[in-house]
């Protein structure tokens, strides 16, 4: 099952290869991992995707838990949450497609964020779901280039990760 | 105070009561030698080669409660220490690792003798350090010491720049007292639900069966394990690491558990209905087999580690917290509890334990002509009086050693378990020997793992520790000779070495006393003499039979309770078997 674990850990030189170490030391599957400093700086929050039986996640989250550096986490997926992913998408365009590519953005709530001659740079969020499907719908051949954040979240209501 | 990083690294070690640095000099920590050089209170222990400094300071530590302390310099004086440090990580054992570092400014230039101490060590270590900055690093030591040694115990290693330690750069110095780490607080008493189910459980229980661990050793449960088992009255097996965490001599302890372990022991596991462990972590050396370990037993498991808990073999009363607090509150529940043991339930286990017990599964050839390593450990634990401090090597010896030596008290036998390193036996004893002067100290070995760090006899001529070397010499890597001929028809391959030195001398070229004994009845004259030279490191050779195998042993990919176990006409194992 698809987990996505929430982190708060200690802004450090080498916090992100402990996380990223003990994840191939101990062959654990990492689909995706974003990190950032948060509104407190001498925190990151980091999110990492990863998937595994419930007694997988277990070690995993304990293991992480084991790490001095990790002050606090949670596993989002035990409960109500939202999750974001951000992308960019370099499409490629001609007269004849243009129209049609800003519209299938419009439909998805993308935003043309680079216009040139040849193309755009599209920003778009949502769940990697939505994501996936933008992608879909757009012409392989038009697509130069994507870049993909990685999931991010919060649970939902009062239940969070904070200190 | 104003000191310089070099005397804040010193001052710091003397504030926290360190008695002795074992170490190796060299370019990046010539300043904190220098500061070594100007003070008295921590003694400085040089070795020969960095991995002898880990192992000696790692077996301070096991043999006396206290951190461990490290000194080696950058590059190849921090490579040479990681076998050490995972070999203290497997072990849990508190330990401060410092390692000079390549100054700042030229950090990731691949400067001379530059290695990412931080990055190579990230995997086998409790937690790392690197200092950045001098005002860090007063700081940063109380902050070593602190993880080190709290919740489950393990080596930190704190990387330190040489600019840091700088002589000319001085600023004001003051140790912190305590120190708090928002990151970092071990849990210690345990779930007082949880304990209650677990006592309701245990005094339930038909089939009862104590296993523990190195844990009630680290967290000093011996008291009250001792006290737990003997109000229970139930069976008690201790693992590798255990060992003298439960006085061995006891009526209740029916031996170690596992690959090697006695035949009581794993079969009274396997039919167990109800099994606390207590500080183990259901090692592979433990279950062998997980699919067919323990299948009648519901598992409650006291561990102050979480991630011990259900890693390989799901329990179903976990308790996370210190030993020592958790069997106190059990003990206090089971005198208060009005629900009584199942005397009789009891008594017809501890007479099928009992039957176990007769198969005699350590029994060996007392009368062969060749010196059998077992007789030459049960000798030794005679002529010692079971006082011994018994540090080993990895391999039979240690087998035997933890079978046929038996420790009443912890901290007495000190041994490589979870990573298995060859050449730690000889500077371990050197490091308990310098914490226990007066105590006998004898290290078992083999003339393979012994020639892993056999320059440490220079160290222990310099120190004058007269350890005893009892070196079980059968010409072969003995555990791998003997998986040959289990699992490999006999092929031999590259587990015998053509040449082996003449011990006798080598030990002497060292200034020690060196022996050769060659026939069983020389053994124990040998032994007394040895032990009677008080101020001499002997090295003795017993040139031993090259065939003798460790029994029982569970073979790779079986299950606990089907050992391979001596046959010899005559002994109640034979009958057992027919």
């Amino acid at each position: 099952m698809r987990h996505i674990i929430s982190i708060l850990i200690e802004n450090e030189a080498g916090a992100l290869s402990r996380v990223a170490g003990l994840f191939s030391a101990r062959g654990y599957n990492i689909e995706s991992l974003t990190v950032a400093p948060t509104e407190d700086s001498t925190l990151s929050r980091m999110t990492v995707v990863t998937h595994g039986s419930d007694d997988v996640i277990e070690q995993i989250t304990k293991q992480l838990n084991k790490l001095i550096d990790v002050v606090k986490l949670i596993d989002l997926a035990e409960a109500v949450h939202v999750e974001r992913e951000l992308m960019l998408v370099k499409v490629k365009t001609t007269d004849e497609t243009r129209e049609e590519v800003k519209r299938l953005s419009d439909i998805f709530r993308g935003k043309i964020i680079d216009v040139t001659l040849n193309g755009y740079v599209i920003e778009m969020t949502g769940t990697s779901d939505k994501l996936d499907a933008f992608v879909a719908a757009l012409d392989e051949d038009a697509v130069v280039e994507v870049v993909r954040s990685g999931p991010m979240g919060m649970s939902r209501g009062e239940k969070g990760l904070h200190l | 105070m104003e000191l310089s990083g070099g005397e804040i690294v010193v001052q710091s070690l003397e504030d926290e009561g360190v008695e002795f640095l074992f170490g190796y000099p060299g370019g990046a920590v010539l300043h904190l030698y220098d500061a070594i050089f100007h003070q008295e209170k921590v003694k400085h222990i040089l070795v020969r080669h960095e991995q002898a400094a880990v192992h000696s300071a790692d077996a301070y530590a096991r043999s006396t409660g206290k951190p461990g302390v490290v000194l080696v310099t950058s590059g190849p004086g921090a490579t040479n220490a990681v076998t050490g440090i995972a070999t203290a990580h497997l072990d849990s054992i508190p330990m401060v690792i410092i390692s000079g570092q390549v100054g700042t400014p030229v950090i990731g230039s691949d400067a001379f003798q530059e290695v990412d101490m931080v990055g190579i060590t990230r995997p086998c270590v409790k937690h790392n350090f690197l200092v950045k900055n001098l005002a860090d690093l007063a700081e940063t030591m109380k902050k070593a010491f602190h993880v080190a040694t709290t919740g489950r115990p393990g080596p930190v290693v704190v990387d330190i720049p040489k600019d840091i330690t700088d002589p000319s750069i001085k600023i004001e110095y003051e140790y912190p007292r305590e120190i708090s780490m928002r990151s970092y607080n071990p849990v210690v008493k345990g779930h007082s639900g949880q304990i209650k189910k677990a006592v309701d459980l245990l005094l339930s229980a038909q089939r009862p069966m104590i296993y523990a661990g190195g844990g009630v050793i680290l967290g000093e449960g011996s008291a009250e394990l001792t006290e737990f088992a003997q109000l229970l009255g139930y069976p008690v097996t201790n693992t590798l690491m255990g060992l003298g965490g439960y006085p061995a001599t006891d009526k209740q302890f029916i031996g170690m558990l596992g690959m090697h372990g006695t035949y009581e022991a794993n079969m009274a596991m396997h039919e167990s209905d109800v099994i606390i462990a207590i500080g183990a972590r259901f090692d592979d050396r433990v279950t062998g087999k997980l699919e067919e370990f323990c299948p009648y037993a519901k598992i409650i498991h006291i561990d102050i580690d979480p991630s011990s808990i259900s890693k390989t073999v799901k329990v179903d009363i976990p308790i996370v917290g210190q030993v020592t607090e958790v069997l106190r509150e059990m003990l206090d529940l089971i005198k208060a509890s009005n629900v009584r043991i199942d005397e009789k339930a009891l008594e017809a286990w501890w007479s099928q334990v009992n039957k176990w017990r007769d198969v005699n599964c350590l029994e060996y050839d007392r009368h062969s002509e060749f010196i059998k390593p077992q007789y030459v450990v049960e000798q030794l634990y005679q002529v010692t009086n079971g006082e011994a401090f018994v540090t080993s090597d990895v391999g039979q010896h240690q087998m035997f050693a933890s079978q046929y030596y038996h420790f009443d008290k912890p901290r007495r036998w000190i041994n490589s378990g979870g990573l298995g390193t060859m050449g730690f036996g000889l500077p371990a004893a050197i490091g308990v020997k310098l914490a226990h002067p007066e105590a006998d100290v004898a290290c078992i070995t083999g003339e393979a793992s012994i020639q892993m760090c056999i320059q440490e006899l220079a160290t222990a001529t310099q120190y004058r520790t007269p350890v005893k070397v009892i070196n079980l010499n059968n010409r072969y890597m003995g555990m791998v000779r003997q998986w040959q001929e289990f699992s490999y028809e006999c092929r031999y391959s590259e587990s015998y070495m053509d040449t082996i030195p003449d011990f006798v001398k080598l030990a002497e070229a060292y200034g020690h006393v060196g022996m050769q004994i060659e026939k069983p009845g020389d053994v124990r004259p040998a032994l007394e003499e040895a032990f009677a030279m008080k101020d001499r490191l002997v090295f003795m050779d017993f040139i031993t039979d090259r065939t003798e195998n460790v029994y029982p042993m569970i073979e790779a990919g079986k299950a606990h309770h089907e050992m391979k176990l001596r046959v010899a006409p005559g002994t109640p194992i034979d009958r057992e078997l027919a």
